[in-house]
Parts: structure tokens; sequence; C-alpha cells
């Protein structure tokens, strides 16, 4: 564009001009994000700050929902159900993510196909995928217990257990997303250099100390954006677990998720779920400045 | 290797290639541990469907279905109005999915030109926020509008799966494309939108076609707005098979018959993107 002399006033004209006329292009989307998105979160914010039952007349009460919920011992216990749920749904799938993706980096046959269907699990329907564990978890005609039948461990209660039911939501949620996991850490092997693996081969670098000292570190970034990425989703878990045990049993599995659920469409109390709703998304906010954060520091464009 | 492997020392030729032998089964046994628990879950879910109740319910469980049966499949389509919901899913997915394409094109390429990074961080954060959040003021609005359990309340709850997943692609992908086949197009005379439209949207192609699968499958996935906002006639396919099929004690054939029904069409569209799949899922978080 320097190449034709335009004077100077011209030029800012036409660049003025331009931008306005690329502003206008973001218009329908910026009105339907403001409509669907910004307004139900003000919307939240807002009702958040009455006592309203659906049905009935709302009261302003100011900052008393929260306060309230402060010393609600459900809901407390359903922060710790969803931190211990959240624990285990990103550690297991990324140790299990990271050996699988140690071995589809390397050449075998069939190898397209493989990784195709060990990706699978990843886009299939939730609701679908948690009917079909919820027939498996079954304590006595579910083919899990069947299996552990054959290598003599007893049978078990799965999630009809109190103990059990996190432990075993947390299989289905493995199940689900360590593919994805796993070709986040793919990508992130593509990615590497090959010079160190060389000369460290030639050093006589033994094939753990090739991953201890020179692969794991060079993967670290992909993994802690793996870890993060893993953490939002995991934070809102909803569908599988609603299917599968709908927070039982009694509260056993009870996720913030499910807490506020049941708030508002079991009990309409839409002020005090409306304040979950904003805990939540604050966490859920705070979770994806530290994605931002990491994704700038591993240079990851992707 | 090959060196060795023709070293006169015999022994040490044999001893060699039995530890390469060992190596290589401990490899593929590893692929098989990796890959077997993915596929058998489908596959119980298959055999599942196509078994009679009787198999279904017995127990060793019967894992090949001897003879296998549709009769699962004709009972969910014919006495649960399965084609009914199907067409529901397809309207609502396929609506919410062009709609979001209609602005989100457009904006991600506006977006991606005038660098407006604050504006893509807001997207990527509705990108991540649940759709659960969503639903207590939309329910709240459509009932003041009387939009419940109508599709028109889906189709716009899916909106806020759809355009935020079309505009973070399309923003992603305009920025890979070099700006000057367009700054020509404006220098002889082309406008912002003729450019835009004539010379950057062809070359987004691929990008375009991976957010709208992938906005479809999402949108086609969610489960919650379906159970909600929609009613026993307008559900989408997975809250029909969760709230109607679940409901009415189904035995376990027919209800695998109609997971496998919700969730075949997503698995055929993956095909389609296994390649760029990543960077489309990657773009903070997976679940809508």
């Amino acid at each position: 564009m320097t190449a034709i002399a335009l004077a100077p006033q011209v030029r800012a004209g036409f660049l003025a001009r331009r931008r306005r006329h690329t502003r206008l292009l973001t218009l329908p989307a910026m009105i339907v994000i403001g409509a669907v998105i910004l307004f139900p979160w003000l919307f939240t914010l807002w009702m958040s700050a009455f006592d309203w039952k659906i049905g009935s007349v709302a009261h302003f009460v100011g900052v008393d929902n929260y306060v309230k919920l402060a010393s609600n011992q459900r809901f407390i216990e359903s922060i710790v159900h969803t931190f211990y749920f959240t624990a285990l749904a990103v550690i297991v799938p990324l140790v299990i993510g990271t050996a699988a993706a140690l071995v589809f980096h390397r050449e075998f046959p069939f190898r397209g196909v493989l990784r195709a269907v060990f990706t699978m699990p990843m886009m299939a329907t939730p609701v679908a995928i948690a009917l079909v564990w919820t027939m498996m978890f079954h304590p006595q005609q579910g083919v899990l217990n069947y299996l552990l039948s054959l290598v003599g461990i007893a049978p078990q209660l799965w999630v009809y257990s109190p103990t059990l039911v996190i432990p075993s939501l947390v299989l289905v949620e493995i199940w689900h997303w360590t593919p994805l996991v796993m070709l986040i850490v793919l990508g992130g092997l593509a990615s590497l250099p090959t010079e160190p693996f060389e000369s460290a081969r030639i050093d006589g670098a033994s094939e753990w100390q090739l991953f201890r000292y020179i692969t794991f570190p060079l993967v670290a970034p992909f993994l802690v954006v793996a870890a993060v990425i893993r953490t939002i989703d995991a934070l809102k878990a909803f569908d599988t677990i609603y299917v599968i045990s709908s927070g039982g049993p009694g509260t056993a599995s009870e996720t913030i998720n499910l807490y506020l659920y049941l708030q508002a469409f079991a009990f309409y109390n839409i002020g005090n779920a409306s304040a979950v709703v904003v805990v939540f998304f604050v966490l859920i906010l705070a979770m994806a400045m530290l994605l931002l954060h990491v994704r700038q520091r591993a240079k990851w464009t992707a | 290797m090959d060196s060795i492997a023709t070293s006169p020392a015999g022994g040490r030729v044999r001893a060699f290639s039995t530890r390469r032998l060992f190596r290589k089964l401990g490899f593929w046994l590893s692929v098989v541990v990796i890959v077997s628990p993915a596929i058998l879950v489908f596959l119980w879910m298959l055999s599942l469907s196509l078994k009679n109740e009787l198999d279904n319910s017995s127990y060793p469980p019967v894992f090949i279905p001897h003879p296998p049966t549709l009769a699962n499949y004709v009972q969910v389509f014919a006495e649960n109005s399965m084609g009914l919901y199907f067409v529901n899913s397809l309207i609502v997915s396929g609506f919410a999915t062009l709609i979001a394409l209609a602005v989100g094109i457009p904006a991600g390429y506006g977006i991606a030109r005038l660098n407006a990074h604050k504006t893509t961080v807001l997207i990527l954060i509705a990108r991540m926020t649940p759709a659960l959040s969503y639903l207590i003021p939309l329910f709240t609005v459509f009932q003041f509008l009387g939009l419940n359990n109508t599709r028109t309340a889906l189709v716009i709850s899916h909106l806020v799966i759809t355009v935020p997943i079309v505009a973070y692609i399309m923003i992603g992908y305009f920025e890979t494309l070099p700006r000057e086949l367009e700054e020509a197009a404006q220098i002889d005379g082309a406008s912002v939108w003729t450019a835009f439209r004539y010379v950057a949207m062809p070359l987004a192609r691929p990008g375009i076609i991976v957010g709208s699968i992938l906005a479809f499958i999402f949108s086609w996935n969610n489960f919650i707005f379906g159970a909600v906002l929609g009613s026993r006639t307008t559900r989408t396919l997975p809250a029909a098979v969760y709230n109607v099929l679940t409901f009415e004690q189904l035995s376990w054939g027919p209800l695998a018959a109609a997971a496998i029904v919700v969730t075949l069409p997503v698995l055929l569209l993956t095909i389609f993107i296994q390649k760029e799949i990543v960077a489309g899922l990657t773009a903070g978080g997976v679940k809508a």
C-alpha cells in the first residue's frame, strides 16, 4: 500500500473508513453475544441479590444469598466433592494420556486407525455414554462386576456405594477425556527437536533417561496446558454425573453443578442458585485466566 | 544395528533378536491396553442393542448376540418417537449452527483484522463457561416471553454453544491468512465487504468446515438445554433418551439402541475432521 503515493489525509481517511466497516462485520455477532451470553451473566448477578422462588414475589436481600452459602453445609460438601472429582479427573487422564501419547508418537502399522479409535470416546454424546456405563455399573447384571469376578475380585456396588461413587464417575470421565490429553501431548511430542535425542543416544542414555531428562522437560508446557483444560472440563462435568448418579446415593456425589441444578430446577430457589452460578463463574474465570497465561508462556498457538 | 545382526558371534545375534521380539510384544501389548477400553465400551453398547431381553439380563453376560436382532431399534422408533426427537435435534442443531456461521464468520474476520484481543478473550471465556450457568437466566426470560417448551427457545439457547466456538475458530483461522490479497483488492476499489466475501472467505473454507462440524457436534451432544427448555414433543435427542426412555422403564436393549442412534451421527462426523480436531477442541475446554 505504501507503494501508492496517497496524500496522508486521504490515506488516514481510507484506514478509518476501513476500520469502521470492519467493525460493522462484527456487529451481528456482538448483538447475539450480548443477548445470549452477556445479558444472562448480568441477569444472573442481579437475580443473585434476591430471595426469589418461582411463583412467589422476589425480595431484595443484597449479598445475603452469598452469606448463607458460606455456612450452607450441603453447598460446602458439594465444593469438596467437586474438588475431589476434579483432582482425580485431572491427574489420572494426564498420566494415562501421556503414556498413550508416547505410544502413538512411535511409528507402527495401523497407527492412524488405532489413534482414531482411541479418540472416539471424546466426541461421543455424554448422555449416551452415561447410559451405557450405568448398565455396566449394575451391581447384579453389570459387565464390570463380571470382569472383576474373572480375576477373583469381589463384586462392587460402584455408583450405589457412597465411597465408590465419585471414583466410579471419574472412571467414566477418564474413559471419555483421556484422548484429549493424549492429542495435546502428542502435538507437543511432534514439535520436539530431534537433535537432543540423537546426541543423548550416542552418549548411551537409556530410554527412561531420555524420557526423564529430555522428553518430559520439553513437553512440560503442553502438560500444563492439558492440565488446565482438563481442570476446566472436570469442573464443568454435569451430564454424566446427572444421568448416572443424580448426585446420589444421598448427596455423596453432589458436585457444585448438581447442587445448583437441583436448587434451581427441583426447588426453584432461583436467587440461591444464581449466587452459586456467580461463585462458580468466578472459579471458571480464574481457570480461564490461568489457561491464557500458561498458553502464552508455552507459546502455544493451536 | 545391521552390523550386530551380521556379526559372526551367533549367540549374541539370538540374544539380541529375542530381546527385540520381547520389546516388540511389549509395545503391542501396551497398544492393546490403551486402545481396548475405547473400543470395548462401544462394542458392548452395540452388543446390548442387538440382543433380546433374555440375553441382556443373563449372568454371566452374553457377549456375542446370537442371533443378532434389530427388534430393539424397531421398538424405539415405533413406540418411543425416536424419529421425532431425531428431527428435533436436526432442526435445533442445524439452525443453531447456521446462525452461528452467519454471524460468526464475519465477526471472526473482523476481530482478526482489527486485532481485537479483548473481544477474543471474551469469546474464549464464553466458550469455557458451562452451559448450565446460562440455564437459569434463559429459563426465566423464556418463561416471561412464553417461549419455554418451544424449538425456538432451544435454538436460541444453543447459540450459547455454537456462536463462541465458530467465532473463536474463525478468528484463529483468519489470523493465519495473509492480508495482502484483501488489501490489493481494496486498493482496486473493493469494499471491506467485498474483500471479506470474495477474497478472504473462500480462502477460509477449511476453517469454516471445521467450525461448523464442531459447533454442530457440541450442539447435538448438549443435554441440559433440551431437558429443561424442551417439552415432550420438542425435546432434542439426548434429552429425550434420558427423560422419556428411562422414565418408561425400558429394558437395556432398546436403551442401548437409542444411545447408539444418538451418538452415531457424531462419531461419523468426527471421521471427517480427524486431523483438525485438536486445534478446534483445545480452544479452551471441550464441554459446552
